[in-house]
């Protein structure tokens, strides 16, 4: 194959990549953007294959038999639920894969690299293996493997800041030697010790916004690989996934009123009993209901909407949620479900999870749409949604939250808040709504309690 | 590996910014209902990586570097098959949401 050949095939492969995301803009075409995509993968690989000799088949088929054995059952088998821990993972794989090439071409190339190219070549390594480590420690947390709170130390700033500074150092340095080839292992050392310092600072609720980061770091460094090795499919794909990323973390950042700054070394909710009013400080007691008291509320009621958090997912209520709808829907009711930007654990994970649960989509409301509405509503069941509804971001000047935009499930005439306990959310700081006069706190797990509920109401229409 | 030149460069870093452009664009454009799928299918695009890696393969080379690309190939492979058939399989969860005519 020519090498022209190849060139214009790899033209039409990244059209397809553009044409794939192209598609992917509404549900209608979404799976014919999906089918683009490797559409124009399988003619990337078979251009390559045609154009260069892969002298090291055993390697060539290894690798990909590897890759298929570990890639077939994580893509048909991951629940819904992982689906946050399965991205987290594909940016360590892909991040790893981009700097070990990286790496490769160093080894090959050396001492004869020209300046540009081992700068290019070490920025792009700085940044996969920092991602690299960002991406496993991101898994670990919402695998629940440690702990989702933020691992905060004194200095912490100076100390990750020191990290990334050194890592720089010995790229620059290594660009200056070319020829010492040591100082390669220990920048991609420094490096891979400055993503796991990045992301063991940042708490759960701000995973959505650092899997978009992660994401954007990743299309980065395989954009930067492009620039090394001259290859512009590689720099086209590179520069859409960063360019994904970058804009998912800003919808994120934009949801919960934070800077990226702010998110990366804030460390909120890393001191929940500092942060958080202790129960009953200010002689505050909230009501406590049970089930059938809910179901009496929910007999009487037009308009119903389920807010929805993580919570929801962790119990797997999302079916029986679903349940308890139609059964509503059954006997008249309007029901809609609210849906906070940063409710799941990546950005649109709860739309999933409703889909999932067969939610038609019709009834899933943006924040923006919804707000509005609850003032007319009659019940707003909260099922494992703390943050995100916590009136004390517009109230509280001294709250973590003030500023972040919420769901209004306070104005509505009635709020039933389904939660294991009394305890406070991801952020660490408690939610003024358990107080409100006009909240019903229900605690149980949320699959148990909704189940209950879907019988009781059952019971009442016979 | 051949040095690049600045013609090179300057074709190369168009690219990105043009790309880039087009990106924010494409994405703005998403539906909120499908970040979680899009990021899958970026994922897997962006596993194009997996050409490098064959790239370097087909380069000589010494044992060391070999291995680092055929890490970076299984790596890549992974990515490819688990994310286009993971973003499908979340796909099919919406289209049985489609609102029935």
């Amino acid at each position: 194959m020519s090498d022209l050949l190849v060139e214009y095939l790899y033209i039409v492969s990244a059209v397809l990549f553009v044409l794939s995301l192209k598609f992917m803009s509404e549900v209608r075409t979404s799976r014919l953007g999906n089918f683009c995509g490797v559409a124009g993968m399988g003619l990337a690989v078979v251009a390559t294959l045609g154009a260069f000799q892969v002298g090291r088949v055993d390697l060539l088929v290894g690798g990909v038999i590897i890759g298929a054995a570990l890639g077939a059952p994580i893509g048909l088998k991951v629940a819904m639920t992982a689906v946050p821990q399965r991205t987290a993972m594909s940016h360590a794989f892909g991040s790893l894969a981009v700097a070990l090439v990286g790496a490769a071409e160093y080894y090959q190339g050396a001492p004869a690299i020209d300046t540009f190219t081992l700068s290019v070549l070490s920025a792009e390594m700085i940044l996969g293996f920092l991602t690299f480590t960002g991406s496993c420690l991101a898994f670990a947390k919402l695998q629940g493997l440690i702990t989702g709170r933020p691992i905060l130390f004194r200095g912490r700033t100076v100390v990750s800041l020191t990290t990334l500074g050194a890592a720089v150092a010995s790229g620059v340095l290594l660009v200056a030697y070319p020829g010492q080839e040591y100082l390669l292992p220990v920048m991609a050392a420094l490096a891979l010790l400055f993503g796991f310092q990045l992301v063991v600072a940042i708490g759960g609720a701000d995973m959505p916004t650092v899997i978009a980061i992660l994401n954007s770091f990743a299309g980065l460094s395989a954009a930067a690989l492009g620039f090394v090795l001259n290859n512009k499919l590689l720099i086209v794909a590179g520069s859409l996934d960063g360019s994904s990323g970058l804009i998912l973390a800003l919808i994120m950042s934009k949801a919960m009123n934070r800077s990226f700054v702010n998110i990366l070394f804030a460390g909120v909710g890393a001191h929940p009993v500092a942060a958080a009013v202790q129960p009953g400080e200010q002689g505050r007691t909230a009501q406590t209901y049970t089930v059938e008291d809910v179901a009496t509320i929910l007999a009487n009621a037009q308009r119903v909407v389920f807010a929805p958090g993580y919570g929801l997912a962790v119990a797997q209520a999302q079916h029986v949620v679903k349940e308890l709808a139609d059964v509503l829907q059954a006997r008249g009711v309007d029901v809609k479900y609210a849906i906070h930007p940063v409710a799941g654990r990546m950005p649109g994970h709860m739309n999933v999870l409703l889909a999932e649960a067969q939610v038609p989509y019709e009834q899933l409301w943006e924040m923006d749409r919804i707000n509005p509405l609850f003032p007319e509503t009659d019940v707003v069941m909260v099922v494992g949604a703390n943050d995100v509804t916590n009136p004390a971001a517009r109230t509280r000047a001294d709250s973590p939250l003030y500023g972040m935009p919420i769901l209004d499930v306070d104005k509505a005439k009635t709020v039933v808040f389904i939660k294991r306990s009394m305890g406070a959310g991801f952020s660490g700081v408690e939610n003024d709504l358990f107080y409100n006069p006009n909240t019903m706190m229900v605690l149980g797990d949320a699959k148990k309690v909704v189940g209950e509920l879907v019988s009781a109401m059952r019971k009442q229409s016979t | 590996m051949t040095p690049l030149t600045s013609a090179d460069l300057e074709v190369d870093l168009l690219i990105f910014l043009l790309s880039t452009l087009l990106g924010q664009e494409l994405i703005r454009h998403v539906s909120r209902l499908l970040h979680t799928p899009l990021m899958a299918l970026t994922n897997a695009i962006s596993s194009v990586s997996f050409v490098a890696a064959l790239i370097v393969l087909s380069e000589p080379g010494s044992e060391l570097v070999s291995l680092l690309a055929g890490v970076a190939v299984a790596l890549a492979a992974t990515n490819i098959v688990s994310g286009f058939l993971i973003t499908d399989r979340i796909l099919r969860l919406f289209e049985r949401r489609k609102p029935k005519k």
